[in-house]
């Protein structure tokens, strides 16, 4: 089984949000940048457990710079046997899910496993784009996969419930909570991680879509308005008359 | 150049927000002194209410093959849709559907899409939540055909007291992989992502029989349940009940956080909910930052006597 993971490189969850050079840019001052956790936890570890059960490689893939390699080099320490990063810098979903794409139909992989979305752009959009490109079936938002054979058969999130879907390799999907539990790199897996393949290949020819013009910040609340916990009529009537949110 | 609008069903019947989408579309169509068509994909009645949201029409694909969700037939006929229309403006939901299928009209269009739009477009410009909701961005997008993905609950919608005109539509429909093989509903309840309103309790309350209260004040509320990550992972609450940054994100009009510290990554799955109410025996608790309304307390004497008060109000 040929599996390719797509990671990204995100702010780890606790980082400080501001902006610079004229709110344009994102701060990367002081921020830990970690693999993004969908990536990791859910796409990445289950495509080791599938390995694991049925034989088979796990690369994973970047679109970006050489700042990507310590948390690509993070994902061969947690298992994957090797790593690609396409050389571009990312700012627009298209481009990169044309990058991995290419990548992908030229070394026919059979299946290509994405997070559900980064937690910085919470676009959710790459995974998608890449399936169209691949004119491969798509499932979004996966919280389980099962492989007999060539036949995968995957529970994605709905609306309050899930939905059993089927198809043959190969797919792409985007992971949600429950496809896999997360794993900690030991030791050895991260002596191993230093010597893994880390190839870097230049980009192929594409536009950027979108561009990104300027950040805000969202407005300050106004301040919590406390109620007596021996008054919680009043809460009741504020909620009413007031947020007229009851 | 008319703007298209995805109107997503379930069951048959149209989601809210199918309506959402279709007032944000209507609303650039009128900015721009054009119509919004809307495409509606498998059995589904109700669809002159889209009028009621400014579309002037309604594309009906009703093939009851095509009552099974599937996102490639989806986006093929999408495409045939917008060709016919002439449509450069293309809008879903950010929602399950929408997510599953927006990014596949966006790679087989080769047009700009922005996910997460809280505000109508300026120009090209489309402002969207970043960050987990901890910023906005200003996207610009360079494409002639666009496509833009609604934050659901996010921008107001307009009502026109229309109603829409519904035309049978046909199209080749692209071929598919993917079978469905089973629904599976968690439960008749509200499902967590649509409830208007959401009781949320944490490791607060100290064990899974304590719950009860949580129920109770749902249930007079209308209110969908909902827990932080802990308490899910510790299995005493159901996973489909976990919010934030790695469970679900959640925008309802009022979000009541019960015996919840409030840490980033909760916070980044519930900051769009527009009235946040929070107990917690903590006055340091950091979730009263971001709270709209506080109680420092001991939810185990507050919670029964707020579903007393809001059985008060209801009677
Ligand atoms: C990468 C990452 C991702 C994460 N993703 C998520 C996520 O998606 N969702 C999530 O929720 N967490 C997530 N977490 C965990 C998060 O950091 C917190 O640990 C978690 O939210 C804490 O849950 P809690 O508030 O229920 O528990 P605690 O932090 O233990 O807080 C319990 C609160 O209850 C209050 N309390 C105690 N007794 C009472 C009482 N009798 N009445 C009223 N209040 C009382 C306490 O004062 C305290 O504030 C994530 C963490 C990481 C590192």
């Amino acid at each position: 089984m040929k599996i390719l993971v797509c990671i990204s490189k995100a702010p780890d969850t606790t980082a400080k949000i501001a902006f610079t050079d004229g709110d344009t840019k994102f701060d990367e001052n002081g921020v830990q940048f970690i693999v993004n956790p969908y990536d990791e936890w859910y796409a990445l570890v289950r495509g080791l457990e599938l390995k694991e059960a049925n034989g088979g490689s796990v690369t994973v893939i970047n679109v970006g710079r050489a700042d990507s390699d310590p948390v690509i080099r993070k994902a061969l320490a947690i298992g994957a046997d090797d790593a690609v990063r396409i050389d571009a810098d990312t700012t627009d979903a298209l481009y990169v899910a044309k990058q991995i794409a290419n990548y992908a139909k030229e070394n026919a992989y059979d299946m290509v496993l994405c997070g559900k979305e980064t937690i910085d752009y919470n676009g959710s959009q790459v995974a998608g784009m890449i399936a169209e490109l691949m004119n491969a079936p798509y499932v979004s938002l996966a919280s389980k996969l099962d492989m007999n054979g060539n036949t995968a058969t995957i529970e994605r999130d709905i609306e309050g419930g899930v939905e059993v879907v089927e198809t043959a390799t190969p797919f792409v999907l985007s992971s949600a909570k429950g496809m896999a539990e997360a794993r900690i790199p030991n030791m050895r897996g991260i002596m191993a991680a230093r010597t893994k393949p880390l190839n870097v290949v230049a980009a192929s020819e594409a536009n950027n879509a979108t561009t990104i013009k300027g950040f805000s910040l969202p407005p300050a609340k106004s301040g919590c308005k406390y109620v007596d916990a021996d008054n919680v009529e009043e809460l009741v009537n504020l909620l009413h008359n007031e947020a007229k949110a009851i | 150049m008319s703007v298209l609008v995805y109107a997503d069903s379930n069951n048959g019947t149209l989601t809210k927000n199918a309506f959402e989408a279709a007032s944000y579309g209507a609303q650039i169509a009128q900015a721009n002194g054009t119509n919004a068509v809307a495409v509606v994909v498998g059995s589904a009645s109700g669809l002159e209410d889209l009028g009621n949201y400014g579309i002037a029409k309604v594309l009906h694909l009703s093939d009851a093959s095509l009552d099974n969700f599937d996102p490639q037939k989806i986006t093929g006929i999408i495409a045939a849709a917008a060709q016919q229309e002439g449509a450069s403006t293309i809008i879903f939901s950010h929602d399950f559907s929408g997510k599953s299928v927006a990014p596949r009209l966006s790679a087989k269009l080769d047009a700009g899409m922005v996910t997460g739009a809280v505000a109508l477009p300026n120009g090209n410009v489309i402002k969207k939540a970043v960050f987990s909701g901890k910023a906005f961005a200003e996207v610009e997008v360079n494409t002639d055909t666009k496509i833009i993905a609604v934050l659901p609950n996010s921008v107001d919608k307009v009502t026109t007291g229309g109603s829409a005109s519904v035309e049978a539509f046909s199209c080749d429909i692209p071929s598919s992989g993917l079978t469905v093989k089973e629904i599976k509903k968690e439960s008749t309840e509200l499902s967590l992502t649509e409830a208007d309103i959401v009781v949320s309790a944490g490791r607060g309350l100290k064990g899974p029989e304590n719950w009860g209260m949580i129920e109770d004040l749902a249930k007079e509320l209308g209110a969908a349940t909902a827990c932080s990550r802990p308490v899910a992972d510790i299995g005493w609450r159901p996973h489909h009940e976990h919010v934030g940054q790695t469970g679900f994100a959640i925008r309802p009009n009022l979000y009541f956080a019960i015996g919840i510290s409030g840490a980033i990554q909760h916070l980044a799955g519930v900051n769009g909910s527009k009235v946040i109410v929070v107990i917690n025996t903590d006055a340091e608790a950091p979730f009263f930052k971001a709270a709209d309304y506080g109680i420092v307390g001991d939810a185990f004497e507050v919670v029964p006597k707020l579903v007393e008060a809001v059985k008060k109000l209801k009677a």
